[in-house]
């Protein structure tokens, strides 16, 4: 089966219903996608098909086939992107094992809503971060956006 | 028990005659890696400089998002007046801290220890490599020290104009004696103690570098997933594999310890799918009909029973003050077991060699794996090899308790020498076989004499002990204080009280939960403070502050906490607020909470303010951030936190009902930071504690329910 993972093309020798998760992580040998709960409840595993924010553990790799995945190592080659500096400025992760899911949420709400309300982030940004790094993760993407946090006035 | 300070004196005289000698009594050679290569030179066991003046600071402990893999080597930076341009951070290596006799100190990274009990060891090391490199100059220039003065990483003498860098006195500096004493700064002098610096992990966590424990690649490694027994005690009676040993990639199917199925594979998944169809049938060994209703009747008759341990703070005549209050007012909370959850599950990589044992696994007790490999293996600590990583949160979960390194260890035995075997857990096995915060049913007992003032007061705390349960550690008086913190120092000045612990074990594990006593021993006292005041019809910040007179401390935070929240002009309509004041691991904390609450149970929290004191304070940024998480923390264990037994059996499996806040439910909270000075308190876990009850108070402000039993959904409250 081939994957087109990270603009590279991967011949890999799998079972279909094997989730793109393993695929990536044990195959390709791609860490930076995490696995945290295995039933799309967490979102540590999201990376992109074809620009989707899509949560790996629970889907098969043979629906990924011919389609173009992104990872968080696939962002950019030096931790540039405007989302992963934003991460730094605001130093948000604290474990930051859900954090390359966060990023991969919140690239792909930048890329469909340019400036998004926190209402939009409410609803794109459903990822779980056990050591709570919420408040910061909305103030990076809103650094990002050039808007500013609604949610907090009174 | 004066073990800290033997170990503490040990610790100095390595410190010492490692980098006098060359440490030739130990059989060490710490110096020689300058003379080998004359590309590093250390200073000290904690202080590496190298000819291009880079200055590396080693960190003993491990790093699970507190922060602390900055803040510590802060501590060295500031007394070594370097620059922390020049900083690089480097891991202590567990075997040679090992074989050294613990030189580096603890590493376990629990109990919001790191700053405040390393501290004095880590400004030492920083001033004595500082007086090393004065000395050291001092020879070269022939000068005398006093002359000399270092600041930003430069080493100058002012009469003669000469300076120098780290890295060019380096070598001679390792080769100084070390100074018996040093002065350590006046804290006005910090320069890299109390500046937000970023954190130097934060980089690798933002493109995928960062490895974790689950990261662990080797070659030729074998992937393990595990089933343990589902009932707490039990053992595998027999299983089934005929099915799953035909599944693609199957190495091998076998139990470890008698209570736990293992398969290993050529990939995670395919073990963890054939592990499903491995048919085990599991032996209750009689704990196969406990539900949570026959433990919360344990925990009822417990706080009747008449054998309870008395604290040893009880002052005066709590039955006589009550007999002549003029009102009494009494309730009994109860707190759930919990579940610590991290976003990555337990698991461990193992490869077992003829002369060495090598594991990666996320920790927050690095000895603390040492010890499992041993115990499991028999092998010596000097031939383990633990290899330091970043954990994916930690909680308390890694630190007491090592099992999941028992387990990889006992399934890389059962594989062809040298085979690395990465065990990786289910969230399901995770959530089911925790180390859980305890339980725990409180029953607390006041009155109010004619000023409503607070007169007898009685509290009975029932509740397990982790450590006599985990380690068969012997209560200290029948108290275990760890279950009793929160309740043996009232930060209220009241003249007669007697409170007590009634032991309470079970069948379930119990662990270190971010907080510990400390996370659920304040939803009871500072609910009841409320109660008090709400009985003596006065407004409950300043009935707290009214029976705060002599505790300083606790009345700076709560005043600034209340400040913040403007608690004396009224919210906007509709809002209602709440207020407590916690002591938890020397720092002190208070919260105050404004929300709204809807006519079908939806909370609306507007507003959340945090005070920490600190005393000394490292590094602001990261205090705000942990008081920021402690909050998710508190209020996630508020809203839905428990987990439950039937049949034996953990009923929560995963986060779709073991829930989590999420991002739309994130409330404002507004972090007031105080350093006072004068104490070093902790930081990672006290954010929580005051949370729970200023959360649970306001409640009752809205509502007039009284919360007495978590979670909050079982009281038809939702969060919006």
């Amino acid at each position: 089966m081939e994957l087109r993972v990270n603009n590279q093309v991967f011949d890999v020798d799998v079972e279909p219903e094997m989730p793109l998760l393993w695929v990536i992580r044990d195959m390709l040998n791609l860490k930076g996608t995490k696995f945290a709960c295995g039933i799309a409840q967490c979102g540590a595993c999201t990376v992109h098909i074809d620009g989707e924010p899509v949560r790996s553990c629970s889907f098969p790799v043979a629906a990924a086939e011919g389609k173009a995945i992104t990872t968080i190592e696939g962002l950019s080659e030096d931790a540039s992107h405007p989302i992963q500096q934003a991460w730094i400025k605001h130093q948000v992760p604290q474990c930051g094992y859900c954090q390359s899911g966060q990023i991969m949420a919140a690239v792909s709400l930048l890329a469909k809503k340019a400036q998004p309300t926190d209402a939009d982030i409410n609803a794109a940004m459903t990822n779980i971060c056990r050591c709570g790094t919420y408040k910061r993760i909305r103030e990076a993407i809103h650094d990002v956006a050039g808007t500013t946090a609604e949610f907090y006035q009174a | 028990m004066n073990k800290s300070a033997t170990n503490l004196s040990r610790r100095r005289f390595i410190l010492s005659s490692a980098a006098v000698s060359g440490g030739f009594a130990l059989g060490l050679n710490l110096p020689s890696k300058a003379q080998q290569a004359n590309q590093s030179n250390d200073i000290n066991i904690w202080v590496e400089i190298r000819p291009d003046d880079t200055v590396t600071i080693k960190y003993a402990r491990c790093e699970m998002g507190q922060g602390s893999m900055t803040s510590a080597p802060q501590l060295v930076a500031d007394e070594l007046d370097c620059n922390w341009d020049q900083v690089r951070i480097e891991y202590v290596d567990v075997n040679e801290h090992v074989r050294m006799e613990r030189a580096w100190g603890d590493m376990v990274t629990v109990g919001s220890q790191t700053i405040r009990n390393s501290q004095d060891y880590l400004r030492q090391a920083g001033a004595s490599a500082r007086a090393m490199l004065v000395a050291a100059a001092a020879s070269e220039w022939g000068v005398p020290p006093s002359e000399i003065s270092v600041a930003n990483g430069v080493i100058s003498h002012a009469a003669s104009g000469r300076q120098s860098g780290f890295g060019a006195l380096a070598a001679a500096a390792a080769a100084q004696p070390v100074p018996a004493n040093v002065t350590l700064k006046d804290p006005a002098d910090w320069h890299i103690i109390g500046q937000p610096f970023p954190r130097v992990d934060i980089p690798a966590s933002v493109d995928g570098s960062q490895v974790y424990g689950i990261d662990t690649e080797l070659p030729g490694m074998v992937y393990a997933a595990i089933a343990s027994c589902p009932i707490f005690g039990g053992t595998v009676a027999s299983f089934d594999a005929s099915k799953a040993s035909t599944r693609k990639g199957v190495i091998d199917i076998f139990t470890i310890d008698g209570n736990a199925v293992v398969v290993v594979a050529d990939n995670w998944w395919r073990a963890s799918k054939a592990l499903q169809e491995v048919e085990i049938q599991w032996d209750a060994n009689g704990n196969g009909d406990v539900s949570s209703e026959d433990i919360l009747n344990v925990f009822r008759a417990s706080l009747d029973a008449t054998d309870a341990a008395p604290m040893p703070n009880n002052a005066g005549d709590a039955d006589a003050a009550l007999a002549g209050a003029q009102k009494v007012v009494e309730a009994e909370y109860f707190t759930p077991f919990l579940s610590h959850s991290p976003m990555e599950p337990m698991g461990a990589t193992v490869r077992i060699d003829s002369d060495r044992v090598d594991i990666w696994a996320s920790t927050q007790a690095p000895e603390g794996l040492v010890s499992e490999l041993v115990n499991a293996l028999g092998v010596p600590q000097e031939s383990i090899y633990v290899h330091r990583v970043q954990a994916g949160g930690g909680f308390g979960r890694r630190g007491g308790s090592s099992d999941f390194a028992r387990q990889a260890a006992l399934i890389a035995a059962e594989l062809p020498q040298g085979t690395p075997v990465k065990l990786l857990w289910t969230r399901e096995e995770d959530t089911q076989h925790d180390f859980y915060r305890p339980l725990a049913m409180y029953r607390v007992k006041a009155g109010l004499d004619e000023n409503n003032m607070i007169s007898g007061w009685k509290a009975r705390i029932a509740s397990g002990s982790i450590l006599n349960q985990m380690r068969g550690v012997p209560l200290r008086g029948g108290v275990d204080f760890t279950a009793a913190e929160g309740f043996t120092d009232l930060p209220y000045q009241i003249a007669d009280q007697f409170q007590d612990f009634k032991l309470t074990p079970t069948h379930v594990p119990l662990g270190f939960w971010r907080t510990v006593g400390w996370s659920q021993t304040p939803f009871a006292r500072e609910q009841f403070i409320d109660e008090l005041a709400a009985a003596a019809g006065e407004d409950p910040y300043h009935f707290r502050l009214k029976h705060m007179a002599q505790d300083e401390l606790s009345r700076h935070i709560l005043v600034e906490v209340a400040n913040a929240i403007g608690w004396d002009k009224p919210p906007p309509a509709g809002n209602f607020r709440g207020i407590a004041t916690t002591e938890p691991y020397g720092s002190f904390t208070a919260a105050a909470v404004e929300l709204s609450v809807n006519d079908a149970g939806v909370i609306n929290i507007h507003r959340i303010i945090q005070g920490i004191n600190t005393g000394h304070m490292v590094n602001p940024d990261n205090v705000s951030a942990q008081l920021e998480g402690a909050t998710v923390w508190a209020l996630t264990a508020a809203m839905w936190g428990e987990i439950t037994l039937e049949e034996g059996r953990v009923q929560e499996s995963n986060f779709h009902n073991y829930r989590m806040l999420r991002m739309s439910q994130m409330p404002e909270v507004e972090t007031v930071l105080h350093a006072t000075g004068g104490f070093w308190g902790g930081v990672g876990e006290p954010g929580q504690a005051p949370i729970l009850p200023a959360f649970c108070n306001a409640i009752y402000a809205a509502t007039g329910t009284r919360i007495r039993s978590l979670p909050l959904v079982h009281h038809g409250f939702s969060l919006a």
